[in-house]
């Protein structure tokens, strides 16, 4: 479904990505892990048209994604949530999610200034689709708070219900269980099967190790933006190159730290 | 409970309508005249909103489709080429240019944001003036600082908006028919830019003004809507300009100078940016303080028999402490929309938990 071909990515001196090559199935969670700066998010960046891509192809079901807009590649069905929230904080959760159908409703300035039958069916089909995604989030009842207000993983679920809004048959999720409590994070695995059972591919950046065995059907490992291992998660668990970079890791992470 | 907005709307509606005359009973008729400038500046305000209260583009240079919209009107309704075509047509046409230009110079600033924009705008808006000042020659297209004047009254199906006219039996001064004429165009103005912020494209330039890069992967056309936005706003200003020109029936370069367009940024500011009714009550603030300030140095001579203090000094002493005030007490606003000013309220909250967020993404 989404195949990554020899994807290299610098940004002046520093090189994010080299020759990156992999695909993801149709219908799979496939989970991308790596350590800190290995490159994981710069590659959901380029896949999402916000970078270019130095050198390399990426395609969605064949259509090349590399170096177009991001837009053009939602209105594909790739949808996306950020590391680092990225919410319209002074709009209401519900408002969040009703900006994610815009691409997939058409009315200009001259439908929302004469607001005609066809205007208002379709406002009227956009704010129950946004309810729907709100309660399917698990925000039943906080559609009128604002976003910026919510709690911390009330507003990584919201990513994602604004995300499905956009009706992606790909969702890439950037550590979207980042910050929360175990409880949390069990209820988010379950929401990620059931999103894959309602025939959605998922692409998974996530730390939780635990978290990735669990859903991940496949998985591949970034380091120093190089693909170093690819399989299923108890292939990848047990690969020593996988174990060296975790390791080296940590003995890079504990020599930087007095 | 139901009828109580529709008793408002009833009062709105009379007291809109006996404005002009009570207006001229109480003060004079030259205050009426302050009326129609109000109107005007409603207009612009509203198209500026546009622009930088909905999709948070912050435009210095917006008083270039003033002035666009206006020349237009007085190029095809004037004895400066001796083109005389009706109000009705001229009038759309200043609008469509302004709005083309505004698309014009909204797509080279496409990639700026905030200050870079504002300064690049800013530009433009000069460009603009310099070139009405200076294309009076080799070909007079402009008349260059001089202006353009007798340019033709307004005419609309025989029904002349000049001297005074008789209309169902009252004589009425054309301040008081501009006033109609204006209140008119101002009620549609409001009508569009309330329309256009309830709806998917008003939601789209939200999204824009909060997070560009978010609204962009969520599938907003970012360039597409920005220039919209600026080619809406661009219309409403050329409109303007073309009411004016037709009101004043005389234009020159010196009144779309940047201080114009700053004024009505400022209006918006001082009311409530993206919020409808504050853009309004700003507007009208500052069209008619500055007026009733006039009469400071009346008083002066009056109680002193000589002006100490000259009102247009005061006027920008008391404009800028009023600015300073408002941002003291009320940053976001006389009448700010709820959004705003829950944005201001919580901005150190929000700041709070962006970083505790950053600080768990990295943990
Ligand atoms: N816009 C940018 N400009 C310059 N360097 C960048 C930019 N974005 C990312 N990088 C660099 O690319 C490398 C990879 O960063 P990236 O954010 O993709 O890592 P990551 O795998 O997502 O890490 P984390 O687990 O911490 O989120 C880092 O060295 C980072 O400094
Ligand atoms: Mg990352």
């Amino acid at each position: 479904m989404l195949e990554v071909n020899a994807v290299s990515k610098r940004f002046g001196g520093v090189t994010a990505l080299e020759d990156v090559t992999l695909a993801v199935n149709k219908g799979e969670i496939y989970g991308l892990i790596g350590p800190n700066g290995a490159g994981k998010t710069t590659l959901f960046n380029c896949m999402t048209g916000l970078y270019s891509v130095t050198s390399g192809e990426i395609r969605l079901e064949g259509h090349p994604l590399h170096n177009r807009k991001p837009h053009e590649i939602v209105a594909r069905g790739f949808a996306r949530t950020f590391q680092n929230i990225r919410l319209f904080a002074n709009m209401t959760a519900l408002e969040n999610i009703m900006v994610g159908r815009h691409t997939r409703t058409r009315a200009g300035v001259l439908g929302a200034v004469l607001r005609c039958e066809r205007t208002r069916a379709e406002e009227r089909a956009i704010r129950e689709r946004a309810r729907e995604l709100l309660d399917f989030a698990g925000l039943h009842g906080k559609g009128r708070f604002l976003a910026g207000h919510l709690p911390y993983g009330d507003q990584r679920r919201l990513e994602i219900a604004r995300a499905l809004a956009t009706d992606p048959h790909l969702l890439a999720l950037d550590e979207p269980v980042a910050g929360m409590n175990p409880t949390e994070r069990r209820q988010m695995g379950e929401l990620f099967r059931r999103l894959r059972d309602a025939g959605i591919t998922l692409l998974l950046i996530e730390h939780d190790v635990k978290l990735v065995m669990d859903v991940c059907d496949r998985v591949a490992v970034l380091d120093y933006g190089r693909k170093i291992a690819e399989g299923t998660p108890e292939q990848v668990q047990r690969d020593p190159a996988v174990i060296a970079a975790y390791l080296g890791a940590e003995t890079r992470a504990a020599g930087a730290a007095p | 409970m139901r009828r109580k907005p529709q008793i408002a709307f009833f009062w709105l509606s009379v007291l809109l309508v006996a404005l002009p005359f009570l207006t001229g009973a109480a003060l004079g008729n030259s205050w009426v005249r302050v009326l129609d400038f109000a109107l005007l500046y409603v207009m612009l305000a509203l198209g500026l909103n546009i622009v930088v209260g909905y999709a948070g583009l912050l435009d210095l240079g917006y008083v270039a489709f003033y002035a666009l919209g206006a020349y237009l009107y007085a190029w095809l309704a004037s004895p400066h080429f001796g083109v005389h075509l009706p109000f009705w047509a001229v009038l759309p046409l200043g609008a469509a240019l302004a709005g083309l230009f505004g698309v014009l110079l909204g797509a080279p600033t496409l990639r700026l944001r905030g200050d870079y924009l504002a300064i690049v705008t800013l530009g433009f808006g000069e460009i603009i003036r310099i070139f009405m000042n200076n294309l009076n020659a080799p070909v007079n297209i402009t008349n260059g600082p001089q202006g353009i004047n007798l340019i033709d009254p307004v005419a609309l199906g025989g029904f002349r908006f000049a001297g005074t006219q008789q209309v169902l039996g009252v004589s009425l001064p054309s301040t008081y028919l501009f006033y109609y004429l204006f209140l008119a165009f101002t009620l549609a103005a409001i009508f569009i830019a309330m329309r256009l912020q309830d709806s998917r494209i008003g939601r789209a330039w939200a999204a824009l003004r909060e997070d560009e890069v978010a609204a962009a992967a969520m599938g907003v056309n970012t360039r597409n809507l920005k220039l919209l936005a600026f080619a809406m706003g661009a219309t409403f200003g050329g409109l303007a300009g073309g009411l004016f020109a037709a009101f004043q029936g005389f234009i020159s370069p010196e009144s779309f100078n940047l201080w114009e367009s700053i004024l009505i940024l400022c209006m918006i500011v001082l009311g409530g940016m993206g919020h409808i009714p504050g853009v309004i009550l700003g507007a009208v603030l500052l069209t008619v303080l500055p007026e009733a300030l006039r009469y400071i140095g009346d008083w002066q001579r009056h109680a002193f028999g000589h002006v100490y203090v000259d009102p247009s000094d005061l006027r920008m002493l008391l404009f800028g402490l009023a600015l300073v005030l408002m941002m003291v007490y009320r940053p976001a606003g006389l009448i700010p929309s709820r959004q705003r000013k829950r944005e201001f309220a919580a901005e150190d909250g929000v700041a709070e938990q962006e970083q505790a967020s950053l600080y768990d993404a990295r943990g």
